[in-house]
């Protein structure tokens, strides 16, 4: 299981090409990445700021809860903070297990959690002003379909 | 004495990301008065505590937990990871 925060650029291919390498009991490999998005055409940078210390421990709580859920075999989150470009990636998630509804479940059930319970802000400097990105009520909704 | 930490629009509205406070609050909720009484700032920043989250020595908690013990405060709105 690995877990990063980093300011830096990564390439979400090559970390993926070294992810579970080499393990035969992986049969099933999922991944996500998270890109900076401008629909509008107006973005101009993404800041996001998070909690140095809080941020790698909330991570590493969520990656074992997915552990203790499914029995997955790996796990990893890579999260940027600091300053991008529309089109740069943020972060990747990527999970391995013997079978894909696993890896899908729990790849899903990071992302969700990652997203309202890891400490990070974003920020859009748009052409015609700044703004803080707000949460929004389904991405708690969300997290609702995994309480048990 | 107990650090605060501000996060995003928090630390914006407050004007520095963190500082020693010396406070008797026995909850996060006391201490939130305590600083709203203080100045402007931080009566405009925590005007609506349910837009905002804490974190007690980095955890979430709720506004009524205790601060027994507790070393690091956080305050910030929620999250907008991933």
């Amino acid at each position: 299981m690995r877990v990063r925060v980093q300011e830096a650029a990564f390439d979400p291919g090559r970390e993926l090409a070294g992810f579970a390498r080499g393990r035969h009991d992986v049969g099933a490999v999922v991944s996500f990445t998270g890109v900076v998005r401008d629909t509008e055409g107006t973005l101009e940078r993404m800041e996001i700021e998070h909690y140095p210390g809080m941020t790698e421990k909330a991570i590493s709580a969520i990656v074992d809860e997915a552990s203790a859920r499914w029995s997955l075999l790996d796990a990893m989150v890579i999260h940027r903070h600091g300053t991008m470009a529309p089109g740069e990636v943020i972060m990747m998630v990527a999970t391995a297990s013997a079978h894909r509804a696993e890896a899908f479940a729990s790849a899903d059930f990071l992302m969700d959690y990652l997203k309202s319970r890891a400490p990070f802000w974003k920020k859009e400097r748009r052409k015609d002003g700044t703004v803080w990105v707000a949460a929004k009520d389904e991405d708690e909704a969300a997290l609702d379909r995994w309480s048990r | 004495m107990i650090d605060v930490l501000y996060f995003a629009w928090v630390r914006e509205r407050i004007g520095l990301p963190k500082e020693r406070v010396e406070t008797g609050a026995a909850t996060v909720a006391e201490l939130v008065e305590e600083l709203k009484a203080r100045e402007e700032r931080y009566a405009m920043a925590f005007a609506d505590i349910a837009s905002l989250r804490v974190a007690l020595d980095q955890e979430l908690a709720e506004f009524d937990a205790p601060l027994a013990g507790v070393r690091e405060v956080a305050f910030f709105p929620p999250m907008t990871g991933g």
